[in-house]
């Protein structure tokens, strides 16, 4: 499983992680979403750095980060923006965001 | 409940319904018209039939009727759902099994300055998804047709207000518009971070936070979209050899999928969208014995 970001957890988990983090910005309302989700998932068994949040449950986060669409799937490096994409990605795109982090 | 409801009568839409009659089932065909193959003159390069692109089309119909299937006149508006689907068409839902986009191709949106850049801060393509971003918001929604209103509804109940924006398009609705229109050509969207209004060619200036594009009719590409299916960098459907989407159970098929634009390219494509939605359709039956 991902790892689920509240605010009170993003400083901890984002804020200060040492390497890159793919961050999904979703919704259980969103059909593009839950896809994204099942690729997302497919790589935390792989061991990649994903974590997600829930805009509706943290809508202070979706605002702060300025995320207007979604799925948006931002990588965080050393607490800070680095990447973003917006919509539907596939795995090999994720995979060369993080890697270019 | 249906068992496959197919998105366009063309080439590629008719050769998966013949096959899909043939095996048993009873696939519904939503058609808006010959799209492309009626604009299409003599076809001297297709095998076996010398005949104009109106009339193949016609052909092809009236042969898929033969075997049952029926062929409704309306315009599919988009497709939600993730196990089995509902196809949302202007004459009401369909609640289906498995889903074929054979819509054809659409021609290119017109290049506003500021939409690329703003995608996913203002600019979106997907109502359903997105509407919650803009909780009494002032938003917009480009385009002119059945697809734009459509867009419309799913926004109403949350945005501030909404507007259709018809960029100097004539209207198609074919239902009447409650919304505002305003009809003016768009020459750019403004905002720097994020979209904050809509520039006319007259100087005018809409305060928008939202805009959301629904030019024409909803075409596979959109709908592919808004279901959460990948699409291609030129923006074709993406597919596998099988036809089917990365959503199991929607296929596409023909001019939608990129490559040739050729009618022989098209009845193979929905020959085995056809040939893959019968299996997948059975297969699914077997878990879900009640549909």
């Amino acid at each position: 499983m991902a790892k689920i970001i509240t605010s009170a957890n993003f400083e901890s988990e984002i804020g200060q992680a040492k390497t890159p983090v793919l961050v999904d910005f979703w919704a259980t309302w969103c059909g593009p979403c839950q896809r994204q989700g099942i690729i997302l998932e497919d790589m935390v068994k792989d061991g990649f750095p994903i974590a997600k949040i829930d805009v509706d449950a943290e809508p202070e986060l979706a605002r702060r980060f300025r995320v207007m669409s979604i799925p948006t799937l931002i990588v965080f490096k050393d607490g800070q923006e680095v990447k973003r994409l917006v919509g539907l990605h596939n795995r090999t795109q994720l995979e060369e965001a993080l890697a270019q982090a | 409940m249906e068992n496959l409801v197919i998105i366009g009568s063309g080439p590629a839409g008719i050769s998966a319904a013949l096959y899909a009659a043939r095996a048993g089932l009873s696939p519904v065909v939503l058609t808006q018209g010959p799209g492309a193959l009626g604009k299409a003159g003599q076809i001297d390069n297709y095998y076996g039939a010398p005949l104009t692109g109106p009339a193949l089309h016609a052909a092809g119909e009236e042969q898929a009727r033969a075997l049952g299937v029926r062929i409704l006149e309306t315009q599919a508006v988009g497709v939600v759902g993730f196990d089995t689907y509902t196809v949302r068409a202007v004459s009401g839902d369909f609640d289906t099994i498995a889903v074929l986009l054979a819509t054809g191709a659409k021609r290119a949106a017109p290049t506003i300055p500021g939409l690329k850049e703003l995608e996913g801060a203002g600019v979106s393509y997907c109502a359903v998804c997105d509407a919650f971003f803009y909780r009494g918001k002032p938003v917009a929604v480009l385009g002119s047709g059945d697809f734009a209103l459509h867009e419309a509804d799913e926004l109403a109940p949350l945005a501030g207000s909404v507007t259709i924006l018809t960029n100097g398009e004539p209207e198609a609705f074919t239902k009447p518009c409650p919304y505002p229109i305003d009809r003016r050509p768009i020459s750019a969207l403004v905002g720097d971070k994020a979209l904050a209004g809509v520039q006319f060619a007259d100087g005018g200036l809409l305060l928008a936070n939202g805009l959301f594009v629904a030019l024409g009719t909803a075409g596979s590409a959109e709908i592919a979209r808004q279901t959460g299916a990948e699409l291609g960098a030129d923006g074709s459907v993406v597919v596998d050899a099988a036809m089917q989407t990365t959503l199991p159970g929607l296929y596409a098929a023909g001019d939608c999928t990129g490559g040739l634009k050729q009618i022989a390219k098209a009845v193979h494509e929905g020959t085995q969208a056809g040939l893959s939605a019968i299996q997948y359709i059975r297969d699914y039956r077997k878990t879900h014995p009640d549909l």
